[in-house]
């Protein structure tokens, strides 16, 4: 009789099954067969049989280890140690079989062969190792070029869409800053000083397949501030039917212009004469609609930069945030200075002022966008707000006096 | 300590590991097709083309089966392939030619093709009771069953858009699930047990009351007992407490179980992104199949398969009918649970008469 009657409920079915990998390795590491022991009587008993804890890591690194320890150690000893390396991916996580391959041989040599493609930051995450395999397998691959993520009241991973590598429709190198601000910030990365975690995403559209918004406390999402360009030629294949809506990927081989696309764009910018498309770039959204359609006919413009989101995190604990604009329109140019400046300023001040376990984005919250905004050197922008107060509560500075003073009015008369 | 000792180098510098083409094209990509499900072909404005085939797999995988994706790659991609957010694998090819063989590769290893387009793509998730310790589910266990379930979704573009699923096994949310079409999350429902002889041996009463985020952990009024107590209605069972305290797990087997919350997004396209809202309260928590979720999440899926206009993502075609209509439609009865009375609760209530009977 088998050891794993439930988990063999899960070798069948036309997904890939992770019970069939595992069972693979656990003939050659006994750990793994300890894992899926353990994994059994959580499927009987119905609850978790891992331990939180111990302050465990590689030396003068404070993060990207996550200790971990069954709670059944005399069932399953290959478990008593068991914890969790974050290795920080490539950028668009592109690999060669020659580093996979590599990563898998060190991995084999100092930990159990298990892994995840990719964590939900973005790091390869190895499960399983023990605490005096950490700094022998973290120095293997700092040989080859890789280095430990981020975990705990760090700067995380930030992790980005692959962007100019394989899409037409990325605003500026994604790939590029998200190495280039993964350089920048290693100190706070490897030695958590912050309130809490913070998390840096780089999508290069507002298609943002990286979840930006929702995922990152700074989310960074490209786009344009010119027109749209238009190839009327594709425009009409498409109309004709010779060209398939979204490049093939829809349910339907033949637009509608008018409905599928003029109808439901957002401001309702563009019109379609039955020959011509035109749009209104100035009260165009970027909401990428028409462009996801007619990947042919349509391209982001060419004056191309990010917007600069802050604020979201999982529901813990104000409830779910997304990032809101801070700022509509920053150039995107290596060496991203702007970007670098801006960041620094936030977690300075978030530092200062954070109480402990408090994100960013709940900050804001708690202390006003005014004092948000003042500390960091933003000025106030309407693209950051979706509709101004509806309360009469709005109070006045000293400053705001001064510059009355000197001549500033509130609406031009 | 070896003075040649390495540290804070970062991640390697992508561009070693960037096929030729896309090196010779990179930022110069003109437009991309979806020939068939799981083919991707982008065109450079230099007329260089790419290929890529999308192959679904579950995030938690082992050394030999990187290897096997090795072997792939090496076979047909000159050595080359990557991941996508969404835990599928890319095998990349400049070859048309080697298009139909490299599927047929994949095919025999048992690996699906497809999560292009107007498909149900791979599921993001947690650990789960693999590797965490306060989940409510297992993760990949309940991911299996559902893409099992959802299958015939993944290889083909047949709903009116892509659907996006993701887990989260406990409220935490590591996995931060709050923008999916569909949320798969495990949820605890009763505050953690106190034992308090352990308590005191094992647990520091200071840190452990601090680590509440609601503050419901106070210190046990008879001062002779050292331990704490926890007010039931401050507690959301987040498991933090537990997390610093092991004397305190808030697991209970027959209680915990899944919610589902429906209609989130993160593009921008049409609609602005979207938050994923409480649909299914509780469902049980029933391994290996977990088979009440998968029959839920399909019935949803089906409505908005059959009710959704062209390009509606769940969300939109929700924001379109009504929720009460929603509700309607799937057969979930409303409770009180569905009434928000956390933080922002007045956001979500109705103060109009736009509302269906």
């Amino acid at each position: 009789m088998s050891d794993t009657p439930m988990l063999d409920q899960l070798e069948t079915g036309p997904w890939p099954s992770f019970v069939k990998d595992l069972k693979r390795t656990a003939a050659k590491k006994p750990q793994v067969k300890d894992l899926l022991g353990q994994l059994e009587r959580s499927y009987e008993e119905k609850i978790t049989h891992w331990k939180h804890g111990g302050i465990v890591g590689v030396l003068g690194y404070g993060s990207g280890i996550i200790g971990r320890y069954s709670d059944l150690p005399d069932d399953f000893p290959g478990l008593e140690h068991f914890h969790t390396m974050r290795i920080n991916q490539p950028s668009g996580w592109f690999y060669t079989t020659a580093a996979l391959r590599m990563l898998c041989d060190i991995w084999d040599q100092y930990g159990s062969g298990v892994m995840n493609m990719h964590g939900s930051t973005g790091d390869i995450i190895f499960l399983g190792t023990t605490t005096d395999n950490l700094e022998p397998c973290f120095q293997a691959l700092a040989q080859k070029g890789f280095d430990i993520g981020g975990s705990g009241s760090a700067m995380r991973s930030p992790s980005c869409c692959c962007g100019p590598s394989r899409c037409e429709w990325s605003c500026y190198d994604t790939m590029e800053a998200c190495y280039d601000i993964t350089q920048e910030f290693q100190f706070e990365l490897h030695r958590p000083g912050f309130p809490y975690k913070f998390k840096f995403k780089f999508s290069g559209c507002p298609n943002d397949c990286v979840a930006a918004v929702a995922r990152a406390d700074c989310s960074v999402i490209g786009v344009w501030k010119d027109d749209i360009r238009i190839d009327a030629a594709a425009v009409k294949a498409y109309a004709g039917g010779e060209l398939k809506p979204k490049g093939g990927g829809a349910h339907v081989d033949k637009l509608d212009i008018q409905k599928d696309v003029v109808d439901l764009c957002p401001t309702q910018c563009m019109s379609w004469d039955g020959n011509a498309l035109k749009i209104n770039n100035r009260e165009c959204n970027h909401c990428m609609h028409c462009i996801n359609l007619m990947p042919q006919a349509l391209r982001p413009g060419t004056e191309k930069g990010a917007t600069i989101l802050l604020g979201s995190h999982a529901p813990i604990l104000e409830g779910a945030q997304m990032s809101w604009v801070i700022v509509p329109f920053m150039e995107m140019e290596k060496p991203f200075d702007g970007l670098k400046e801006l960041g620094a300023n936030i977690m300075e001040w978030w530092t200062e002022n954070g109480k402990n376990r408090e994100r960013v984005g709940e900050l804001i919250l708690r202390l006003g966008m005014r004092e948000f905004c003042l500390a960091v050197g933003l000025d106030p922008v309407p693209q950051s707000i979706k509709t101004p107060r509806c309360n009469p509560f709005f109070f006045w500075h000293p400053e705001d006096f001064e510059a009355e003073a000197e001549g500033k009015t509130y609406i031009k008369l | 300590m070896a003075e040649d000792r390495i540290t804070d180098i970062g991640p390697p510098h992508y561009e070693q590991f960037l096929p030729p083409v896309i090196k010779a094209n990179y930022g110069k990509w003109k437009y991309h097709e979806i020939p068939q499900p799981g083919v991707l072909k982008h065109v450079g404005e230099s007329g260089d083309e790419l290929y890529t085939v999308r192959c679904g797999a579950g995030r938690l995988l082992t050394t030999d089966y990187v290897r096997e994706v090795c072997d792939i790659a090496d076979k047909f991609c000159d050595g080359h392939v990557r991941w996508t957010s969404r835990n599928n694998i890319e095998f990349l090819t400049p070859k048309k030619e080697n298009v139909e063989p490299l599927i047929a590769a994949i095919k025999a290893q048992g690996w699906p093709v497809g999560g292009t387009g107007h498909s149900v793509t791979s599921i993001v998730h947690t650990q789960g009771w693999i590797h965490c310790h306060t989940p409510a589910i297992d993760a990949s266990g309940v991911v299996k069953a559902v893409m099992d379930d959802l299958f015939e979704y993944f290889g083909e573009h047949k709903l009116p858009a892509q659907v996006r699923i993701s887990l989260a096994c406990c409220l935490n949310m590591c996995g931060a699930v709050h923008c999916s079409d569909i949320a798969i999350l495990g949820i605890h429902r009763t505050p953690p047990k106190i034992f308090h002889d352990k308590l005191r041996h094992v647990c520091e009463i200071p840190t452990t009351i601090a680590s509440c985020p609601t503050g419901a952990i106070r210190p046990h009024p008879d001062k002779n007992i050292k331990s704490v107590v926890v007010n039931a209605e401050r507690c959301m069972y987040c498991g933090n407490c537990y997390t610093m305290c092991p004397a305190m797990p808030l697991f209970d087997p027959e209680k915990g179980g899944v919610a589902l919350l429906i209609g989130g997004k993160v593009s921008n396209a049409k609609h602005p992104p979207m938050f994923s809202r409480l649909g299914v309260p509780y469902l049980p928590n029933n391994p290996p199949r977990w088979p009440e979720t998968c029959q839920a999440i399909r019935k949803i899926l089906l409505a908005y398969a059959n009710g959704a206009n062209k390009w509606e993502r769940v969300g939109e075609w929700i924001t379109r009918i009504g929720w009460s209509r929603f509700f309607d439609i799937c057969e979930i009865p409303f409770t009180f649970q569905h009434i928000d009375d956390y933080k922002w609760a007045y956001d979500t209530y109705n103060t109009s008469m736009h509302f269906k009977f």
